[in-house]
């Protein structure tokens, strides 16, 4: 177990070390990259979704003043290559079949989705650059598209990938006990169909890269918003064949990640450094709007065929649940969506049978990869649907059913015994499920709600409904991240580290927990996580897992840091270190508080210009530390919401919003809430407002924020009502656990109940989401036609 | 997102501005506000040989009232401006109340009523009501002027009847009549959003209550601001009891709308919405006009 640890920074609601220059105009982000002779680089894209490219003529391209080079898969020559894989295959299950059908930088031959670059132009500027595809023409024969999952599987479809021979992308079941003998026991048995459709990733900062190649210095310098620094340096390099310590990644200010930007293997990473090099030219390529709903990469659809057995007391025998996936025209990122999918439907629940398949598939959508929530969320949403309507069948109360099954606190940790993304068995490590149920209850008031104002409320004419339901969120997985701490001769402290920001405050979290170590003021730490000159060990920021291990592994860094200068210290003020203690930027005796030496100073002591230092110790106030998990950490938390109903525009207004997570020790609670926010938002966004709809065709309906609906503040709940737990995790020694994908998570599920509920006076089963006003309408009206 | 290259003019009178309208023809387009016409540059959707700016021509804008007691709005009037206008307030208060609704307080500080309405969007705020309150648009041009009902002004989606070396310099709206009142309703998603339906109303009402006139248009539901034609037939004559307006509404929904169905929503929600918020905004116009 943990010990408490008694802190005086971490856990302080610090003002964040980023803001003044965010706030004053003052970062840096890719776009004000300038570099002398810099071209500009555009995309001439697909407009089918599905096609046989027979020819490309881009010599009026090539011709226009102003443009240096048109490139199309076949200029490439031997350096076009596939892939690679970002994740490997989920070898680790059993008899899991997966065909790895990595992108390919630029179509050649056949176009998959669209969207799908056909060739590049580079020019001296972006407008010439974009007069270019003008003049390019592209002689296409398009193909049948195959969009729906379930018909792209019947025999005859048109095939995504033809040598495949199918559009079963990937074929993995895992189970735990025997639910068909459960179900065989069970006095109730439900069984429906649930479809949730595809999000985008939608950062306010689309994608985005500078590259420039020094010739005199065989150097390649790369500046982009990439939430994987570390590994996309690593492919760059691959891919040109240098090595590592030749190419330098830089990552500015991000104007947010989500998870599409954890992609190294896009067509601008691919093909651009390679052409900076070629031409000897630095680039610059900024994706516009259109493009990133177009081709960058979104979130899932999936369709989910889930049937839940229980007791008639509503005791739960076992969940069976074979879903499809739509991976789109590629499967670059592997299985990971999916496997978290798996791995958290059964979230809280204590279930004995589990059966779970996927079948993963090939369409002629753009490529899904992770995006908050990042497959969690469909778990949720079906396990939760299946818990409301199970309660309704047995007339149990949809608090109660829940209350029924949760896994107890002695139960933890708990092996689910399913294997997630991260190729090793989920355990639910921390916890206290009961506890998070109860509190969102008794915040939202719910018996009250039920009893008195619901009942006024509806006498009154009004559609106002409750919902509360549980999830689990996976966080924190490995391989690992690793931190350089190093105090400055002027007694500020700099930490590196490879798991990069994309808005989330590491510049402020990872500095609070070195100031808690070193004694310093947080400001006087200085944060730099993406410069691969300067540390070049790590994974990235995805799977809410920057604090836990970016942030254990910094704060490991720290510990040894202080350890040096306690030791030095304690031989330069002749006082054992137990006496000593590190306050206000010095080193002091704790009981004589004018014996000390500040920490610029001992940092110069510790590396002297002349003289020697002591056998076995390293030079400098300096340390790096790593930090590897065994297995994820696992949040959860409860979401308790009331909605209003219009009954004749059929819109939802939000009444109340209680969100109850556990994310272990909270290192800065400010931060932690906006993330819940945030979260929040995209999980309202993916329960009534965001959808991208694509037609039979595979043409995206909605490529711009005019048909999009983002949820902008007027879409949020007037105001959040968060309550915190805090069991710490026993995986890494401050008890972190993540927190980012809590809020995108249990929305929807809770959006479903409370407008079941609030619509009593229907029968109707909502199970497909997104909603919007008028699927609610039509959902009411088909049922009072029955 | 970078718009294709055009030639740019930025003459300060009107005579000259239609002087260059009329040498560059077809080549020429209009520059008001910019709100829509440069985002449709920036995709390409819209590549004009040659802007002609408006935005130093001074005497497009004004508010004013003319000597038969209409209201005139030059083209060039600021959204805002016209938000924040105490005589638009007093005569058209309905203009008043729409107008934060027309996107965002920003992209109205740029934004002009004349743009606005000659942009011809078929769920822009501004042409509804324009028609429903029976407004008049000026046109002008090198060789002429002309004054067209707004009705006759809207040919389709981002069409009207001005030819390329025309310019729409004033509109104007009539006196309301006694115991007359407008109102307009909208159903968005979201704040400052892409209305799905709308409704603007003007009401006349004799001296026993009863409907005596009345002008219904909508927006979202066709391909132009719509005049509706049966609904008022049910209204005419009736008493304005909430009675009437429900039949006037329900046969708003079921005659005359015939909206398309698309990534928002139904045909049927959308008559659905037709028939609540034209009664909500009859309701509301009944109400002002018994004032
Ligand atoms: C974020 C955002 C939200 C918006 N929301 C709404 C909304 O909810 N409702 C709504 O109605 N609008 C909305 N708009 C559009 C906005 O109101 C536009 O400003 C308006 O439609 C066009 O006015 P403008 O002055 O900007 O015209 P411009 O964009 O400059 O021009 C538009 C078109 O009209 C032509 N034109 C302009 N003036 C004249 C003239 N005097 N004579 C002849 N032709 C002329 C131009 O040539 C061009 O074709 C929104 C815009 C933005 C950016």
């Amino acid at each position: 177990m943990t010990t408490e640890v008694k802190t005086k920074v971490i856990g302080k609601s610090v003002w964040r070390n980023e803001d003044p220059r965010l706030l004053t105009g003052m970062a840096q982000f890719v776009d004000d990259i300038e570099l002398p002779g810099m071209l500009h680089a555009a995309f001439y894209r697909s407009d089918y979704a599905h096609a046989r490219i027979k020819s490309i003529d881009v010599s009026a391209a090539r011709a226009r003043p102003g443009v240096v080079a048109v490139y199309t898969a076949e200029d490439f020559g031997d350096y076009w290559h596939v892939g690679p894989l970002q994740v490997p295959p989920p070898l680790a299950i059993k008899g899991a079949q997966f065909n790895a059908r990595p992108l390919v930088p630029i179509a050649k031959d056949k176009v998959r989705y669209s969207g799908e670059p056909l060739a590049v132009v580079l020019a001296e500027s972006r407008y010439i650059a974009e007069d270019a595809l003008a003049d390019i023409y592209a002689d296409l024969e398009p193909l049948p598209a195959v969009t729906d999952m379930e018909k792209a599987l019947e025999p005859g479809a048109p095939l995504v990938h033809d040598d495949l021979g199918t559009n079963l992308a990937a074929d993995v079941y895992q189970q735990v006990g025997d639910y068909e003998a459960a179900k065989a026991k069970a006095d109730v048995v439900i069984a429906r169909r649930f479809f949730k459709d595809r999000c985008a990733g939608g950062a306010m900062e689309n994608r985005g890269i500078v590259c420039a190649w020094d010739e005199k210095a065989q150097k390649m310098t790369v500046w982009c918003g990439t939430q994987a620094p570390i590994p996309m340096r690593n492919a760059i390099a691959k891919n040109l064949g240098l090595s590592e310590d030749q190419v330098r990644l830089v990552i500015p200010f991000i104007g947010g990640g989500f998870g599409p930007k954890v992609m190294t293997s896009m067509p601008d990473d691919v093909l651009l450094p390679w052409l900076s090099r070629k031409l000897n030219r630095p680039i610059k390529w900024i994706e516009d709007r259109r493009e990133n709903f177009l081709a960058t990469t979104s979130e899932r659809d999936q369709i989910h065929y889930a049937e839940i057995a229980l007791t008639k007391d509503g005791k739960i025998l076992g969940v069976k649940d074979v879903f499809y996936h739509n991976t789109g025209a590629y499967d670059p990122y592997g299985m990971t969506v999916p496997l978290n999918t798996q791995t958290h439907t059964l979230g809280q629940y204590d279930v004995p049978n589990f059966y779970t398949q996927i079948k993963m598939v090939f369409t002629n959508k753009m490529v899904v990869t992770p995006v908050r929530g990042a497959g969690r969320n469909y778990g949720v949403f079906v396990m939760e649907r299946l818990m409301d309507l199970a309660a309704k069948e047995l007339k149990m109360d949809p608090v109660e059913i829940r209350m029924k099954n949760l896994i107890q606190p002695h139960q933890l940790p708990y092996k689910t015994g399913i294997i997630g993304q991260d190729f090793v068995e989920n355990v639910l490590d921390s916890g206290d499920y009961p506890a998070s149920l109860k509190k969102a209850v008794e915040m939202i008031g719910y018996e009250k709600f039920v009893k008195e104002e619901q009942p006024r409320l509806r006498a009154e004419g009004k559609w106002v409904g409750i919902g509360v339901v549980n999830f689990v969120e996976g966080t924190a997985v490995g391989p690992y991240e690793g931190a350089r701490v190093t105090v400055g001769n002027n007694g500020k402290v700099v930490v590196l580290t490879g798991c990069s920001t994309q808005g989330q405050a590491h510049f402020t979290t990872f500095a609070q927990l070195v100031a808690e170590q070193l004694g310093v003021d947080v400001k006087d730490v200085h944060v730099t996580t993406g410069d691969t000159d300067q540390f070049h060990w790590g994974a990235g920021t995805f799977a809410s897992r920057g604090i836990t291990v970016a942030g254990s592994a910094v704060y490991a860094a720290a510990t040894k840091v202080r350890a040096k200068a306690l030791s030095l210290a304690s031989k330069l003020l002749e006082t054992p270190e137990e006496e000593l203690e590190l306050a206000d930027g010095v080193v002091r005796v704790a009981d004589l508080p004018s014996k000390f030496i500040p920490l610029g100073e001992l940092a110069m002591k510790a590396n002297p210009t002349r003289g020697t230092i002591e056998p076995g110790v390293e030079p400098g106030l300096e340390a790096t530390a790593y930090y590897a998990p065994p297995h994820g950490a696992t949040g959860y938390g409860t979401n308790a919401i009331i909605l209003e109903v219009d009954k004749e525009t059929f819109d939802v207004k939000i009444r109340r919003f209680v969100f109850v997570h556990d994310c272990g020790t909270v290192v800065n609670p400010m931060v932690a809430e906006a993330q819940i926010h945030g979260g929040v938002q995209m999980g309202i966004g993916t329960a009534f407002f965001e959808q991208l709809v694509y037609d039979d065709n595979g043409q995206l309906l909605n490529a711009s924020f005019q048909d999009y609906l983002m949820p902008k503040a007027t879409d949020m709940p007037m105001k959040m009502e968060l309550g915190h737990l805090s069991v710490p995790s026993p995986l890494n020694p401050l008890g972190l656990k993540g927190l980012g994908e809590a809020g995108a998570i249990p929305p929807p599920a809770a959006y479903a109940q409370a407008i079941e509920n609030a619509i009593h006076d229907v029968d109707f089963e909502i199970l497909d989401m997104p909603l919007n006003p008028s699927r609610l309408y039509e959902l009411v009206k088909a049922a009072r036609k029955k | 997102m970078k718009p294709a290259a055009f030639e740019y003019y930025a003459p300060v009178s009107v005579e000259e501005a239609l002087d260059l309208l009329d040498q560059l023809g077809y080549d020429g387009k209009i520059l008001a506000g910019g709100q829509s016409l440069i985002p449709a540059m920036n995709f390409r959707m819209a590549q004009p040989h040659a802007l002609v700016d408006l935005n130093r021509v001074k005497e497009l804008f004004y508010i004013k009232s003319a000597p038969d007691g209409s209201l005139l709005i030059g083209a060039m009037t600021r959204d805002v401006t016209v938000e924040f206008d105490k005589m638009v307030a007093e005569r058209l208060p309905v203009v008043t109340e729409t107008m934060p609704l027309v996107g965002y307080y920003q992209n109205r500080t740029r934004g002009t009523y004349g743009g606005n309405l000659a942009h011809a969007d078929p769920t822009g705020q501004l042409p509804t009501i324009s028609v429903a309150l029976g407004a008049r648009a000026h046109i002008r041009s090198k060789t002429g002027e002309r004054w067209v009902e707004m009705d006759d002004f809207y040919l389709g989606p981002f069409t009207t009847i001005l030819e390329p070396q025309e310019m729409l310099v004033e509109v104007a709206y009539p006196a309301l009549p006694p115991r007359s009142a407008a109102s307009f309703k909208e159903f968005t998603r979201q704040v400052g959003a892409t209305p799905m339906v709308g409704v603007a109303v003007l009401v006349t009402l004799d001296d026993k209550n009863r409907f005596k006139n009345a002008k219904i248009a909508y927006l979202g539901v066709g391909e132009k601001p719509y005049a509706a034609t049966e609904c008022v037939k049910v209204l005419l004559g009736q008493e304005a009891t909430a009675e009437a307006i429900r039949a006037a509404a329900e046969t708003a929904a079921q005659k005359d709308v015939d909206p398309g169905t698309d990534i928002h929503g139904t045909a049927d929600y959308r008559r659905n919405l037709v028939n609540v918020l034209t009664r909500k905004a009859l309701t509301q116009a009944v109400q002002s006009a018994k004032k």
